[in-house]
């Protein structure tokens, strides 16, 4: 409504956010949360292993220190620009939200800034003092013990995010107090950082077990001394791990019901919990199987049982991520604002006058016979496009071919009978906010593309057409107009 | 009329901001300038370093020091990402709508920066940890730095378009992507008084660095002192300072008119004094005294940084002017639209779910009505659509009518290859079930 439309209308929209989400998130759980500790880990193991004339065992000390040159080159570059990039995502497709998460959330994310300078200054200490530390034992213990506070402050960092995360699902009670710490301590939180602790460890021991493989010598003491330690380090985490994502399973569905109107599981929610249910057990399994491995036959361990682990892993947290997406929709907060990026309190006002009246944005305030269709462009902008592109990924000709008919005309009644209701079938849907008008001109722009094959161009190359009733001149005088008419009321009373 | 093209007034977030305006304002300009440090380390590091590393062709020396600024970089650029998110939140709090709207305008520009940077990072990563190996070929080791170099040039344009669009929203309308966005005035000469400012930061940053007592200078160098390397500093650091006084002269006289004001003009040139000053110690201190060398270079620290900090507060005052008359059409927008928003909430439209009755079907019009609003989206006469047709139904319900009364009410989960149907419960009385019931059964 407020922000020009930025629109990619052929990867869609929620896609690019989703991809940079998801590298971020495998990125920050395998290689800095759960990998530093286990790096750590292994380089006091090393002190520990060495005979009494040494430092540390160096053979040892190399691989571990290869280990974390991989993990520091990765997050350094790909890990923080994606981090970043969420941010710089989500400015463009979901303005609105950002905006007022940031607001509600500011001294959080502040906290998470001091906090994340800390490890970066952490983890550029750590990487860069490790080879000057092996000079003495005492410069050596002291690495180690960086080492640990990188650790806690890399999960510091992933404990505020998960707030934020936890809240864009389930507002909890900040609906009523609107305030920091009720966001913060919403019902999902704690389930969901107890499900994604461990779950970081077994990922950065899986990651960590691969790299192993890549970076020891075939049958050398070294590769078996390390492959055995990873799969050891991969067993404990994972019983944790199952138990809390059980945890985390049985929480969500009913948190999740407080956000929806009619308390019914949506059905699309339902295949995607099912596949969650089936993913996790087996993701574990696979990766239980490979440490398994790891600890008993490790002579015989090949990179390939590592790689398997690493690929159900991600896969695993891949499908976690989307679920968590999934369960939001139709809100990008929870019961305050949908994923069309229009608050549910002004509903009943663009119900009354619709919505062209009030967006900023759009090339008709006045829907004629004319100008119809190239209203029904702006409407699906506005309320569509977000989730649907015209041509491309989850496209809107698609969706209704698929209900009607592969190839077959679009009806204009029946899509003007399904949309006004679709968020009741339909749960992941925000409800149609215009009026019949806007829906006549919609469902006419969404025949229009079926016939012109037409791509929708979104702000960043097309521009936008600012609506008079919004522009500088018509705002200004309405509120002269309102401030005349309320002195005058003074003027009479008096 | 129609070609005028008109200045638009978004609605703000109708929440409130976190903490005062004022506190937003420092905190905007304090992570802001730590932020802008480390940039300038950064590419200036990597513009020192290519000519650094070109002289080394010849001269072995420079290598050396070519390789020494590079190893800065990668430090400094992981400092200046970190650092950059403060600034960034505090600008997305403080000027929501302008900032977003800038964002949206360039989009395809602003979302690169990601990849683009990234792939930056690696190829400084690749310049450092391959010098040894590129012995043979350093030409093409000095093309890697030259891409990563050429990115690092190109993302502060994307940056600048942004931070200058952000506050002329009569533009917004005639802006049609990033490159049309570029070329609104001001964003050249501010870019190009920035790259002065990265080489003069830089130069000072290789005197800091190489007088350090615990740096082991002598180990690195055969043939350079201490004071060789300070003193190619300073001649970076003049060069640059002078290059950023020249375009802070045409920055100041190409600002357009329409947040200018004494006070900016008077903080512009109270800034452009220190540069001047700077300049100039730094000149006697190069060609002075050899001993002397160091003398002034707090006070030059001092002078640049005093520069930063009123050359950001100007750039704040005039973006405060520029956009003040427009920030309060909007408050006042957002206000009148909450306004209207309450008054429709507490009287919401009578909302009569009109069903559009066909007399011709008589008894069952209702029903028919009630399921084509209702059940028509997933339910069609005799296909199967999301659910299974109503003929499959009628053979289901014959002779059933309060089971399928309450399976519509709640519905459980029957077919296997079916997703999950919703419930009705709250949604239709006893009566309209019945309607709903008696259609659903005529169909045979
Ligand atoms: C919150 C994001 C979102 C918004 C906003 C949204 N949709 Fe959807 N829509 C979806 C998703 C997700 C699907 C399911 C796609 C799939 O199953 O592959 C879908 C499916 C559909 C379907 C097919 C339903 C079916 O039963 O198969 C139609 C029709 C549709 N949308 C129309 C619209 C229209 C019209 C609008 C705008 C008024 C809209 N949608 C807005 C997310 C959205
Ligand atoms: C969102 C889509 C959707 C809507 C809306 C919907 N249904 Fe269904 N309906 C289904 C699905 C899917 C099934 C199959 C469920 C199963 O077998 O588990 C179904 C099954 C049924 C059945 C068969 C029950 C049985 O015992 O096999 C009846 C009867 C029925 N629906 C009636 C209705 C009526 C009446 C309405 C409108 C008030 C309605 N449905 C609205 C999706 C829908």
């Amino acid at each position: 409504m407020d922000f020009p439309m930025f629109h990619l209308d052929w990867l869609n929209d929620r896609f690019l956010i989703a991809m940079i989400a998801i590298l971020h998130v495998i990125i920050n759980h395998g290689l800095a949360v759960g990998f530093i500790p286990f790096v750590t880990w292994l380089e006091q193991k090393g002190v520990k292993n060495s005979s009494s004339d040494q430092v540390t065992d160096s053979e040892w000390d190399k691989m571990a220190y290869k280990l974390m040159w991989t993990a520091f080159i990765i997050t350094t570059t790909i890990g923080a620009m994606t981090g970043v990039g969420i941010w710089f995502s989500a400015a463009l497709v979901s303005p609105s939200s950002i905006g007022s998460l940031i607001r509600v959330f500011y001294w959080a994310w502040f906290t998470e800034w001091v906090v994340f300078v800390t490890e970066v200054v952490l983890i550029l200490i750590y990487f860069l003092t490790w080879k000057s530390s092996n000079r003495s034992l005492n410069a050596k213990l002291k690495h180690i013990r960086f080492g640990w506070f990188l650790a806690i402050f890399s999960w510091i960092t992933m404990a505020i995010i998960v707030a934020i995360l936890g809240f864009m699902m389930d507002p909890g009670n900040w609906q009523t107090e609107r305030s920091l710490l009720s966001g913060i301590f919403n019902p999902i939180y704690l389930p969901q950082l107890f499900f994604r602790t461990p779950t970081a460890m077994v990922v950065g021991g899986t990651f960590g077990l691969m790299m192993i493989m890549l970076f020891t010598k075939k049958g050398s003491d070294v590769r078996n001394k390390a492959v055995r330690a990873a799969g050891k380090w991969i067993l404990i985490w994972s019983p944790l791990a199952l138990v809390a994502a059980i945890n985390y399973y049985h929480v969500m569905p009913s948190a999740m019901q407080a956000n929806m109107s009619t308390a019914i599981g949506t059905m699309e929610f339902e295949q995607y919990y099912t596949v969650l249910k089936y993913l996790i057990p087996l993701a574990i399994c696979v990766v239980l199987i490979v440490a398994l491995w790891a600890v008993i036959k490790t002579t015989r361990f090949k990179a390939y049982m590592a790689l398997s682990a690493v690929i159900a892993i991600m896969a695993f947290l891949a499908i976690f991520e989307r679920v968590r997406e999934f369960v939001r929709k139709p809100y990008v907060i929870g019961n305050y604002m949908y994923s069309n990026l229009l608050r549910i309190e002004d509903y009943p006002l663009y119900k009354k006058d619709g919505i062209l009246k009030h967006a900023t944005y759009t090339s008709v305030h006045e829907i004629t016979d004319n100008t119809k269709v190239e209203a029904g462009k702006n409407i699906f902008m506005l309320t569509c496009s977000r989730c649907h592109t015209t041509n491309g990924v989850n496209s809107i000709t698609y969706v209704f071919e698929r209900m009607y008919g592969a190839g077959k005309p679009l009806n204009e009644d029946d899509m003007e009978a399904y949309i006004p209701n679709m968020h009741e079938g339909r749960k992941y849907m925000p409800p149609f906010p215009g009026n019949k008008k806007e829906l006549r001109a919609l469902v006419a722009y969404i025949k229009h593309l079926q016939q012109t094959g037409e791509v929708l161009e979104g702000a960043q190359s097309s521009g936008v057409v600012i609506n008079p009733d919004n522009s500088t001149t018509s705002v200004a005088n309405h509120i002269e107009a309102e401030k005349r008419k309320t002195e005058n009321k003074l003027v009479q009373k008096k | 009329m129609l070609l005028q093209i008109q200045t638009p007034v978004p609605k703000d977030i109708p929440l409130e901001l976190p903490l005062p305006e004022w506190l937003l304002v420092t905190l905007l300009i304090l992570s802001f300038l730590l932020h802008i440090i480390f940039i300038n380390l950064m590419l200036g590091g990597s513009i020192l370093t290519i000519w650094a590393q070109i002289k080394g062709l010849k001269e072995k020396e420079y290598d050396i020091l070519a390789h020494e600024i590079a190893k800065t970089i990668t430090v400094n650029k992981s400092m200046a990402v970190v650092l950059g998110v403060a600034p960034l939140l505090s600008i997305n709090t403080l000027y929501t709508i302008y900032f977003y709207s800038a964002n949206a305008l360039t989009g395809f520009a602003w979302i690169m920066i990601i990849p683009l940077i990234t792939i930056a990072f690696l190829l400084t990563y690749l310049h450092k940890y391959t010098w040894e190996k590129f012995e043979g070929s350093k030409r093409l080791h000095i093309a890697i730095i030259g891409m990563a170099t050429t990115i690092f040039l190109f993302i502060p344009l994307i940056f600048l378009t942004n931070v200058n669009l952000m506050m002329f929203p009569e533009k917004w309308g005639a802006v049609k992507g990033f490159l049309s966005a570029l070329m609104l005035p001001n964003v050249f000469p501010r870019y190009f008084e920035f790259l002065g400012a990265c080489v003069s930061v830089t130069g000072l940053f290789v005197v800091w660095y190489n007088g350090r007592r615990h740096y082991p200078f002598e180990e690195q160098y055969s043939v350079f002192t201490r004071y060789d390397v300070k003193r190619i500093g300073y001649s970076a650091t003049i060069i640059g300072l002078g290059v950023q006084i020249f375009f802070g002269v045409i920055v100041l006289f190409t600002l357009p008119s329409k947040g200018i004001g004494y006070d900016v003009i008077a903080v512009m040139i109270a800034a452009g004094s220190f540069l001047v000053a700077a300049l100039w110690w730094s000149y006697k201190s190069v060609t002075g005294d050899k001993r002397l060398l160091d003398a002034r270079f707090k006070r030059i620290v001092m002078a640049v940084i005093i520069f930063m900090v009123l050359y950001g507060g100007s750039r704040q005052i005039y973006r405060h002017n520029a956009l003040r008359k427009h920030q309060e059409l909007v408050a006042e927008h957002t206000k009148a639209f909450q306004k209207q928003s309450k008054e429709a909430r507490e009287h919401p439209v009578e909302e009569k779910e009109e069903l559009e009755l066909d007399p011709s079907l008589g008894e069952l019009a209702k029903g028919s009505a009630l399921f084509k609003q209702k059940c028509g989206i997933c339910h069609k006469r005799d296909e199967k659509l999301v659910g299974p047709p109503m003929t499959e139904m009628a053979g289901i319900y014959t002779g059933k009518t309060e089971d399928l009364k309450s399976w519509i009410r709640q519905p459980g989960k029957k077919r296997a290859d079916y997703p999950q149907m919703p419930g009705f419960k709250d949604q239709l009385s006893d009566e309209e079930l019945n309607e709903l019931a008696k259609f659903i059964l005529s169909v045979k």
